[in-house]
């Protein structure tokens, strides 16, 4: 089951670069949560902070409170541990090329120790079937390699190899922007089944991908959080005036 | 007529660039042909029983090639037994942990170490590396791994294992420079990924990186192996050159390229110099049998596997 997410105050910064500026929000549990805002203002480095993976970075630093269901990640949790319980899926897909379809769900499970078969078999057909991908690659699970796939399959890959480890939380970098506009139907679809197990954070540039998937919508601005609230008001009848220009398109 | 557009300049330009392509051809032919013109006295004699034969005895005129083929193939192939874990530790630490400050001087001095020539590396393995072997590591070797009957008879520090050490100083910064270039051209995202998945770095570096880098790695050892298999001067100056097939790796040894390089300037009689040219000819097949298997073996990997380099 999902868990939400409690953030305070969280700064980041890129070298000298002030990126994120005083966040504070708070993501509900099982839901799916959607950032928008134009390129460069920071919501790929507030989701990037929320699983640490901002760390993989040597210039980049956060400072701030987050706080994952109870466990404050900075403070509680090493970085490996925190990326354990919070997937995560990326722009473009990343399938390992070198793998078969089922390695590349299982690697999660065999990097936390699990060997035995009986459990792998179960849990990749299950991931597979809720990554909704089961029946077209059932049949050349060990045959054939992960990379071998289409680009929308191979994100769908990479979203049954987040969920075989059964995180709490679900972080989507843009998970469809590469992708052709059929496989980014079936993304959301799955987004929208998903959302019901796990707490979905999704980055969109899309604004109509946030109104279809998303119950709450977040409007990042040149590194500030400017509105945060249910994705129906921020489209229909936003408080602020910049976020009513974002998204009737008067910049961005 | 425009400029350009003349199908005379394409035409020659097109045979031009087929010459030098096909001169490749030549030159490999030609030099198989010379070997074995060169060496047909001796391919007469001995026939095929040259590669089978084991003595080598210029005084009698008795002379087969079994102490070189052994002493070439076990130097190269310990030498990178030593070679290829280093040059991997060194290529992912450069481009996986390294501080940025350090990246430039030291991929730089790795590099410096393939720029010295190989005589000196010998003179160094004479005054250096010798000393240490016969009065440190030697007895070392035979004291805690004596039981594997691999250190057994009298270390004077010259022999075999001294010489695939010098051989693995020196394919080291072939190894580790290739590798360290497939490394960096293996995607961002990969890393990511894997870590992404909860990954600590050492299995990030083992899953994302050497994993998708493995086909180049192979590739970088398999030109580690062809400069190992060929190399003459440092070799020559601490194998031993003794004409046996050693029974320890204490033992000293020797190799194809050494007895060329040694005995071709003494040769007296038809006999020992065609023998000689026919160890040329030796070393050409056992370096072309040795590539074609490990690019079989590429080849299977490749292919029977999922896999796909990246």
């Amino acid at each position: 089951m999902g868990v939400g997410i409690e953030v305070e105050d969280l700064n980041a910064w890129y070298g000298q670069t002030h990126t994120l500026k005083g966040i504070n929000l708070q993501i509900p549990a099982n839901s799916a949560t959607a950032l928008i805002g134009p390129s460069g203002c920071g919501k790929s480095t507030f989701v990037r902070c929320l699983n640490r993976m901002h760390e993989t970075n040597p210039v980049a630093r956060a400072e701030g409170t987050v706080r994952v269901g109870n466990v404050d990640i900075y403070k509680d949790a090493s970085p490996v541990e925190v990326r354990r319980r919070i997937g995560m899926v990326f722009e473009r897909p990343n399938p390992f090329p070198t793998m078969s379809i089922y390695d590349n769900v299982a690697s999660g499970l065999k990097l936390n120790g699990f060997r035995n078969k009986r459990v792998l078999d179960e849990v990749v057909e299950r991931s597979l079937r809720q990554a909704a991908l089961w029946d077209e690659v059932k049949d050349h699970l060990k045959s054939k390699s992960g990379a071998s796939l289409s680009g929308g399959q191979q994100q769908r890959l990479c979203i049954a190899r987040a969920i075989a480890v059964d995180p709490e939380v679900l972080l989507m970098d843009e998970p469809a922007s590469a992708l052709d506009p059929v496989s980014t139907a079936k993304i959301e679809d799955l987004i929208f089944q998903l959302k019901d197990e796990y707490t979905i954070v999704i980055v969109t540039h899309n604004m109509q991908q946030a109104a279809r998937v998303a119950e709450k919508t977040g409007f990042f601005l040149s590194g500030h959080l400017v509105e945060f609230d249910s994705t129906h008001k921020i489209f229909t009848n936003p408080s602020d005036k910049r976020t009513e220009d974002y998204i009737t398109g008067r910049f961005g | 007529m425009q400029r350009g557009s003349g199908g005379v300049a394409d035409r020659t330009f097109a045979a031009l660039m087929l010459g030098c392509a096909l001169s490749i051809f030549a030159i490999v032919a030609l030099i198989l042909g010379i070997l074995i013109l060169r060496s047909r006295l001796s391919l007469h004699e001995f026939g095929f029983s040259f590669f089978l034969r084991s003595d080598w005895d210029p005084v009698r005129g008795s002379f087969g090639a079994v102490p070189f083929i052994w002493g070439t193939l076990a130097s190269a192939f310990l030498a990178l037994l030593i070679a290829v874990p280093l040059a991997l530790g060194v290529a992912v630490f450069i481009n996986e942990m390294c501080p940025r400050a350090l990246r430039t001087p030291i991929s730089f001095l790795t590099e410096l170490l393939a720029a010295i020539p190989s005589v000196v590396y010998g003179l160094w393995a004479i005054f250096v590396l010798v000393p240490i072997m016969r009065r440190s590591v030697g007895p070392f070797l035979k004291k805690f791994f004596g039981w594997t009957g691999l250190f057994h008879g009298p270390n004077f520090g010259i022999g075999l294992l001294t010489a695939s050490m010098i051989l693995a100083i020196m394919v080291l910064p072939v190894i580790s420079s290739i590798a360290r270039d497939v490394i960096k051209a293996v995607p961002n995202t990969q890393r990511e990924g894997v870590l992404a998945l909860g990954a600590t770095r050492w299995e990030m570096v083992r899953i994302g990186v050497l994993r998708n880098a493995r086909i180049g790695i192979v590739g970088a050892v398999i030109l580690g192996l062809g400069r190992a298999l060929g190399e003459t001067m440092a070799v020559t100056m601490v194998i031993g050159n003794h004409a046996a097939i050693p029974k320890s790796l204490f033992a000293p040894a020797y190799t194809l390229a050494s007895v060329i390089a040694n005995e071709f300037t003494e040769a007296t009689g038809d006999l020992y110099l065609s023998a000689l040219i026919e160890i040329g000819l030796a070393l050409f097949l056992v370096t072309i049998v040795v590539n074609a298997i490990a690019r079989l073996l590429v080849f299977m990997v490749t292919r029977g596997n999922t896999a796909r380099a990246v």
